[in-house]
């Protein structure tokens, strides 16, 4: 089966990307939605899509440590300096959008095919 | 192989890279992803406590053949009560913290969930140490 990329999920869901390009080609396998970072540390899984509110530079640690294909920022939370710094640099694609979590995750799905 | 990092407090720009370091030479090594993946997060979780709770510490990490030993000492205020410290839900970050993500109440319960043994010892008003073993087989 043709996996999801990163790039693809952009184009189709209209996301503008906000830092880690180089991880554009990274494969998408499901999702998981989550602002507290324990919850999401002990339940993401591998090459999932992240999405939540938390635009921070700890967001990108739990990404990278836990090898997330993306971090989807919903209802345009910013990401401030030090998380763009620190995506370029592990190349996390951090992606933003208006929509709030309950709708990225509804289009998300029309997509998804993992 | 021995490994040993030092752990700035309160300092969350830096907070999670001895996680981060040790997850690479994990992969260099060659390691299980599973296997890597319960020593991130029980790692990780103790790493943030330390910066988020004990003005950070110090950590050594021994790999072995068999397993993998983390033991993270801190100088921090201690923990009272363990056995609450352990419940789900149950913490004493501030707000502020709280709105980062943090302070859940889960730091611990992960590590236990996630590791083959947890130790954590400590006294109030002179640190605490954890330590973690993951086994690789």
């Amino acid at each position: 089966m043709n996996r999801l990329i990163v790039k693809e999920l952009i184009e189709k869901m209209n996301l503008t990307l906000v830092a880690g390009e180089e991880g554009l080609e990274n494969q998408i396998e499901g999702g998981y939605v989550g602002d507290l970072l324990s919850f999401v540390m002990a339940h993401a899984r591998e090459k999932n899509v992240w999405i939540t509110i938390q635009g921070h530079i700890n967001s990108v640690a739990v990404a990278s440590l836990l090898g997330l294909s993306a971090i989807i920022l919903s209802e345009n939370a910013g990401a401030d300096e030090e998380m763009i710094k620190k995506a370029n640099e592990e190349g996390i694609p951090v992606l933003s959008t208006s929509l709030n979590s309950f709708d990225v995750i509804c289009e998300f799905a029309r997509y998804n095919n993992a | 192989m021995k490994l040993h990092y030092e752990v700035d407090g309160d300092n969350f720009l830096v907070a999670g890279e001895a996680s981060a370091s040790l997850k690479r030479t994990l992969k260099q090594l060659g390691i299980d992803s599973s296997i890597i993946r319960k020593i991130s997060i029980s790692m990780y979780e103790a790493e943030m406590n330390m910066v988020i709770h004990a003005y950070g510490g110090v950590i050594d990490v021994e790999i072995s053949t068999d397993k993998v030993s983390i033991i993270l000492k801190d100088q921090g205020p201690g923990i009272p009560d363990i056995n609450l410290a352990m419940q789900e839900g149950y913490s004493t970050a501030t707000h502020e913290i709280r709105e980062l993500g943090f302070g859940a109440g889960m730091g611990l319960p992960n590590m236990k969930r996630y590791s083959d043994h947890l130790n954590v010892h400590s006294e109030v008003g002179v640190g605490t140490t954890v330590e973690i073993t993951v086994y690789l087989t």
